[in-house]
């Protein structure tokens, strides 16, 4: 409804006169802080695209007086970074894994260098500083399946197990038992196994069971069952069980065993790469 | 009185309850999706063992429940009320055409929803429905067109209000939005599946350009015209500045459509269009304020009531979390700001922000008016619950957004701080494990704010069944708290 304009008591302004369901409006000028600073932030806007690349004209653009240009710019910049580090790489591509440890200034360089590789593509599975979780082997002990020198990381790091992507790659296969001796005979074996680490279990079980052990287990897992890392098999008398250690998860990996898996990852990383992460957990503490 | 009296049967009303009520509803839904995924990330195991259970299918469910339902259902109840009494005239189309929007709005909804837990998306943030969900939301939104539209044309108001500017500006952006950036080919008649016509950075503009429009259209106009209508009716004065309120208009209406590059700063998105985003973004930010001060000086004459009505400070703590939401994007929009701010759970804090603080309180404010008057209460059933609903929900805000001010801030130093040897010092999984404990106060906060939700919910319920609790020490002075003198 259009009404006179009229003036509101409280802050002396006039009303512009019109009103829809009751509400009425001020004809408060605008504040004056608010136009300026509205100039202002155009004022910097009009700098910005003076200076740097801004209006679109059909097929080019404005480039700006700074010359800016965030792809030269991002390329220079990884240029240096690249040239910074060149020397040490090449340093540690053509050095042996032993020279690089014995010298503490490239040492430094490998591990840390290993470390963030660790924990970008290696953490995932066997977690940040290698401790490992159920089913994933820790690596900062002494316990390893498939051999803890600088040489023998490496390998495994580089051609990964039973990755069926690399010809090189560490293989090996636990036959499922299931189908060779019978669920009392599994039962014997396992608490023959869990003897050696010094479990309890049945002692009458464990004599019938050490007969099997040493006719189709020693091959693998030695004479002593301390295990035998060409063939990747782990040392069973220990207390460090990858699957579990209750003789029902002895038994059914003895009867239908998992295997571990683990990517290769020579191609994916650089062959620096590659040297530095066997530095780096051969260094978590279990190294030999 | 009786001339007004009459006015008023003449006004579709129960279509306004309708959308009140699915209002309150999908809020509900949306603040639990939303806390529930919260946890998700503070405690992964959550995720449940099951596709549609996942942080990845219920993050959509979350932020399509909260913007097109809670935040689409509140503008269509506020405006279709709005634009009856401003515009003194019914709904054009009549109320065959209305229900016909209500229903179809909601089927959109349920058919989104349904779609992301099932893994039918498009995978556009904020635009996921697939195709044939596009063009059912298209056909609602021209129905929404229509009746608002024509609305405006047979009011009986030789002017027409600030807060309809507003909404239609909200109505006809959405639209044009809606459709380029969902300009799809389907893969057959019969499939869920479709392909997006633009590629590749083209593809990534349109996108922002609607995304940050998404922001500055849907949850910035369309509630600026809830804060136009709704402000002066609670505090029972007139507008601050009719001048202001042009000029803002206008000029929010220009710049913010040209925002959006801003998302893709340091992207394949050329510099120039970077550097017009950005500067078009540092440029809204007076426009945007222009409203938060006609919103809180709009309380001249009125400062006092503040203290006694807790509807009134819903909808002023309101507008100063838009204003500082509306401070806080210009600053993130500035290249270097965003080299640190961008992927980080700053803009994560910086929306909720703007979603909890700003949108959800102006619509809690606007709802705590509605209902008693939609449903012919002398009052609501009870201020008190209101406080405890504003206090609750008020911290719940705070607790999200400081949250995730600190985590985002630590999050984007962690990424860029490099060692003496030229590697970076942290890896992805440290940031990850460094965040933990800001996720869950975050989830902490969504539980409160959810809480405040629920209060809301069975106040208003109460209210609606026409009960009045009697409180101690309510001032004698209800002011708008009492429904207008007319029953």
């Amino acid at each position: 409804m259009a009404h006179e304009a009229e003036r509101d008591p409280v802050t002396g302004q006039q009303t512009t006169g019109h009103e829809w369901d009751g509400i009425k409006e001020l004809n408060t000028p605008l504040p004056r802080w608010w136009v300026y600073l509205f100039w202002a932030t155009i004022a910097w806007s009009v700098v910005w695209w003076i200076l740097y690349p801004s209006w679109p004209w059909l097929t080019t653009y404005y480039p700006g007086l700074l010359g800016s240009n965030q792809r030269l710019e991002f390329a220079e910049r990884w240029q240096a970074a690249e040239a910074e580090r060149a020397a040490w790489l090449d340093r540690i591509r053509e050095s042996g894994l032993a020279e690089i440890s014995a010298d503490p200034e490239l040492f430094t360089f490998a591990s840390r260098g290993g470390e963030v590789v660790f924990k970008e593509n290696c953490a995932a599975c066997h977690g940040l500083g290698g401790a490992g979780q159920r089913n994933y082997p820790s690596l900062a002990d002494d316990d390893w399946l498939w051999g803890g020198k600088l040489e023998d990381i490496l390998l495994t790091v580089r051609h990964g197990i039973r990755d069926p992507s690399d010809p090189d790659t560490r293989e090996s296969r636990m036959p499922a038992f299931a189908d060779l001796l019978t669920p009392e005979e599994i039962a014997d074996v396992a608490s023959y196994v869990l003897s050696l680490s010094g479990q309890a279990s049945d002692p009458e079980a464990a004599r019938r069971g050490a007969a099997l052990f040493a006719e189709q287990c020693a091959a693998c897992h030695g004479d002593d069952g301390r295990g035998i890392r060409e063939v990747g098999a782990p040392d069973l008398t220990d207390a460090i069980w990858l699957y579990g250690s209750s003789p029902e998860a002895v038994r059914a990996q003895i009867a239908d065993p998992r295997h571990g898996v683990m990517p290769a990852w020579a191609g994916r990383l650089s062959e620096e790469a590659l040297k530095m992460v066997a530095i780096y957990v051969h260094a978590l503490g279990g190294g030999e | 009185m009786a001339a007004a009296a009459a006015e008023r049967e003449r006004y579709n009303e129960d279509i306004v309850r309708l959308f009140t009520l699915a209002t309150i509803f999908w809020g509900i839904v949306g603040f639990l999706v939303g806390t529930f995924i919260a946890f998700q990330l503070a405690y992964p195991w959550l995720n449940l063992p099951y596709e549609w259970g996942t942080f990845g299918r219920l993050r959509p469910v979350h932020t399509s429940a909260v913007i097109f339902a809670f935040g689409g259902n509140a503008l269509l109840a506020t405006s279709l009320y709005v634009v009856q009494r401003t515009c003194r005239t019914s709904l054009f189309g009549g109320p065959a055409l209305a229900y016909f929007l209500f229903w179809g709005y909601q089927l959109f909804i349920v058919l989104a929803a349904t779609g992301y837990v099932m893994g039918i998306t498009q995978s556009k943030e904020y635009a996921e429905p697939e195709w044939y969900v596009d063009l059912w939301l298209t056909v609602v939104w021209v129905v929404y067109f229509v009746i608002f539209f024509g609305t405006i044309l047979r009011r009986r108001e030789p002017h027409i209000y600030v807060a309809n500017w507003f909404y239609l500006a909200f109505i006809i952006t959405i639209a044009m939005l809606h459709i380029v950036n969902n300009l799809a080919i389907p893969v057959s008649w019969f499939g869920t599946k479709s392909y997006i016509i633009w590629s590749g950075v083209q593809d990534a503009m349109i996108q922002w350009w609607y995304g940050h429009n998404a922001v500055g259209f849907f949850l910035t106009a369309g509630f600026l015209g809830i804060m136009y209508y709704f402000i002066p009716k609670q505090a029972e004065r007139p507008v601050y500045s009719y001048r202001l309120s042009i000029v803002h208009f206008w000029s929010l209406i220009f710049l913010y459509i040209w925002a959006g590059p801003h998302h893709l700063h340091y992207t394949a998105l050329p510099d120039w269009a970077q550097v017009l985003g950005m500067t078009f973004s540092v440029m809204l930010w007076m426009p945007s304020w222009g409203g938060m001060i006609n919103g809180l000086m709009t309380l001249s004459g009125a400062w006092d009531k503040l203290r006694w009505d807790p509807v009134l400070r819903f909808l002023v703590v309101s507008v100063a979390f838009y204003g500082m939401s509306t401070f806080e994007g210009p600053l993130m929009s500035v290249r270097q700001v965003n080299a640190l701010s961008h992927y980080t759970d700053w803009t994560v804090g910086h929306v909720h922000s703007g979603a909890l603080g700003w949108v959800a309180f102006v619509t809690f404010g606007a709802l705590y008016y509605l209902v008693p008057r939609l449903w012919r209460a002398e009052r609501l059933y009870s201020i008190r619950l209101v406080e405890w609903h504003f206090w609750i929900s008020t911290l719940g805000i705070v607790l999200y957004v400081t949250s995730m001010w600190v985590s985002g801030i630590m999050q984007g130093l962690m990424w860029r701080t490099y060692d003496s040897l030229g590697f970076l010092q942290f890896s992805f999984v440290e940031t990850v494990e460094a965040m933990h404990p800001f996720y869950v106060v975050r989830a902490l906060g969504g539980v409160l704010f959810t809480a405040g939700a629920l209060i809301m919910a069975y106040n208003l319920w109460r209210t609606m069944r026409g009960e009045v609790r009697e409180e101690e020490a309510l001032p004698a002075q209800l002011g708008a708290l009492r429904t207008a003198p007319a029953r």
